[in-house]
């Protein structure tokens, strides 16, 4: 795993909001095809970490490179609405779904970067427009079986419980075909049935679509088996970097967050 | 509420599954409907032939205001001032460049949603009531301006109207009302299979997602600015196309007729009632206000035959106040709009005899 090259590299990213340092001079990086898990305790800053990542804050110094096409794209610099169209995904910690929309269109609307017809063509549905939409509809399919929420293929998402609205939002967003995909708290408030499922959801996801993840989690026992490495933050600094077995044995890690046995 | 289809009934691909028209009865019944509508001049009934080119170009600016507000969630108090736009645009080049009404309406289109466009450019900035503020402020321009002495040779001036000549397509005259069905029926149709289109494709989906979360849809790859700016250039597009047919029907255009603060609250309280971010919303609200305005304005001197004594204010207040009602006990009773209640019938009747 070592030798695989760095998909997306943190350097020296600090951001505050106002007075508040929210994360200070921050560097870490995500090698291509791993599990990457962001732990800390509540203000940690692991969610406005998650938000630079994908270019939804800017922080005030620093800079976030993304390497998955080959290039140095720096995250900050991208306009928001562009980052979807490098390969990055995400999913919210209170999830952000279209609540009016069904979930197979909560899927379609994701597949917005990958689709080419133009104003015109959704006026009349007629060629390009029907053509791609039975396209990207047999894509949506497949990632809808995989997620198995098949059955609530045509539900209002906004009716939809907790666990089947999680599970929507990272069908959207996988349809975006992301390389990386980052998770905030993606097991948050599921009782330990839903978590397993979901984690196996994320197993097959990284396994499968050779997909990077970087995930923020709180349940420690599920982050130590399936993170590959562990970036561990306290009040806005990082205090840990490494394997979880490194994590489990280190002593500021252990006084910050884990605590004592 | 997830989309109950009867057992048995399979699709066998995609675009079946996406199809609007699934059943030949679906077709059927819309082909008799719209076959009904054409017939209505031979029932040689002023009010029903006037009330149908009433609809017609209601229904269009409600569908163009529903992309706006109903889909894309930004509200606008512009929708009368567009038309007024799209009126003056078509009387214009059917008077001075002679162009026929089958160019006339596409011209007054784009013109009006080339204003659309300058008047959405506030809403990358501002949001809600704000934005809403700031398409008042269309909605005050734009009259202003047609009253201007400058202009008065072409715009009317403080007459505050133009006449409008009468639209022919082919050589036929469509003075009448009932002549002009045939082309505010026609139009209506084009627009609402646009307007379906439309919302149900990628635009459309883009539409919502900036509704639903602006933030994830960005996040998402919708640039906002864009499809917010899209969203203004369609409504006014409806608009103007609305527009056009009204100042043909009415053979005039202008403030005198209309146009003012007053319709553009009536159309969004319409597409309220009707069913906003629904396709069949603008139908639904615009021909139940047209309706109960109209009974309203019929049953009020009826009433004040009744009661003598108040003749005077039941005269002139009965319909104003009903309409209020009306429009009170829909927020109260049916909140999502009558589209909704649409849905939960079509649920309940697929479920029978188990629904309630």
């Amino acid at each position: 795993m070592s030798s695989d090259p760095t998909i997306l590299s943190v350097e020296n990213v600090s951001l505050s909001f106002g007075g508040n340092a929210a994360i200070s001079n921050v560097s870490f990086d995500v090698r291509q095809g791993e599990i990457r898990a962001i732990i800390g305790p509540n203000g940690a800053g692991k969610t406005s970490m998650l938000n630079c990542c994908s270019g939804f804050y800017r922080p005030q110094k620093g800079r976030i490179l993304y390497k998955g096409n080959g290039l140095d794209q720096d995250v900050t610099k991208i306009p928001p609405h562009n980052i979807a169209s490098l390969g990055i995904a995400r999913t919210f910690q209170n999830i952000a779904l279209y609540t009016g929309l069904s979930t197979l269109d909560n899927l379609m609307a994701a597949r917005h970067i990958h689709m080419k017809q133009t104003m015109l063509d959704s006026m009349l549905f007629w060629g390009r427009a029907l053509r791609e939409e039975v396209e990207h509809r047999e894509f949506i399919e497949e990632i809808i079986d995989f997620l198995e929420i098949a059955h609530i293929r045509k539900a209002v998402v906004g009716a939809l419980p907790y666990g089947l609205r999680k599970r929507v939002e990272l069908g959207r967003a996988l349809a975006l075909e992301p390389k990386l995909l980052l998770l905030d708290e993606p097991m948050a408030g599921m009782n330990v049935e839903e978590k397993e499922d979901m984690a196996r959801f994320i197993l097959d996801i990284h396994e499968r679509r050779g997909v990077t993840i970087v995930l923020i989690e709180h349940d420690m026992g599920l982050v130590m088996d399936i993170s590959d490495r562990v970036v561990v933050l306290d009040f806005g600094v990082k205090i840990g970097d490494g394997t979880p077995d490194d994590i489990k044995s280190n002593e500021k890690v252990i006084h910050a967050y884990l605590g004592q046995e | 509420m997830a989309v109950l289809r009867p057992a048995g009934d399979f699709d066998r691909s995609y675009q079946q599954d996406m199809s609007i028209l699934r059943k030949p009865w679906h077709l059927l019944v819309t082909v008799l409907a719209i076959g009904v509508l054409y017939l209505t001049p031979f029932l040689n009934s002023a009010y029903i032939t006037f009330t149908l080119n009433r609809i017609a170009y209601t229904v269009i600016a409600l569908q163009g205001l529903n992309f706006l507000t109903g889909f894309t969630g930004q509200i606008s108090l512009g929708q009368a001032g567009f038309m007024l736009v799209g009126g003056y645009a078509s009387a214009l080049v059917s008077t001075y460049w002679g162009l026929p009404i089958w160019l006339a309406i596409p011209f007054a289109a784009l013109a009006t949603g080339g204003v659309g466009l300058l008047f959405g450019l506030p809403s990358l900035r501002v949001k809600g009531f704000y934005l809403a503020m700031a398409t008042l402020a269309a909605q005050f321009i734009i009259p202003w301006l047609t009253r201007q002495p400058f202009l008065a040779d072409y715009l009317g001036g403080t007459k505050g109207f133009i006449d409008v000549p009468t639209a022919t397509i082919f050589g036929v005259s469509l003075g009448e009302q009932s002549q002009f069905v045939y082309l505010s029926v026609t139009v209506m149709l084009i627009m609402t299979v646009l307007a379906n289109n439309i919302s149900r494709t990628r635009l459309g989906r883009a539409f919502v997602a900036i509704r639903d979360n602006d933030l994830a849809a960005e996040l998402l790859g919708v640039n906002l600015f864009s499809y917010k700016l899209r969203a203004f250039f369609i409504a006014a597009v409806f608009a103007g196309v609305a527009g056009a047919l009204r100042a043909h029907s009415q053979r005039a255009v202008g403030t005198e007729l209309g146009y003012n603060l007053v319709e553009s609250v009536l159309f969004l309280g319409m597409l309220v009632i009707g069913g906003l971010g629904t396709n069949l919303g603008p139908y639904l609200g615009g021909i139940f206000v047209i309706l109960v305005s109209d009974f309203a304005l019929w049953f009020g001197p009826r009433l004040a035959e009744i009661f003598p004594s108040n003749a005077a204010a039941l005269q002139s207040s009965f319909r104003p106040i009903f309409f209020g009602m009306v429009l009170v006990l829909f927020l109260i009773f049916e909140p999502r709009g009558m589209a909704h209640r649409w849905t939960l019938i079509k649920a309940a009747w697929r479920l029978r005899p188990f629904a309630r």
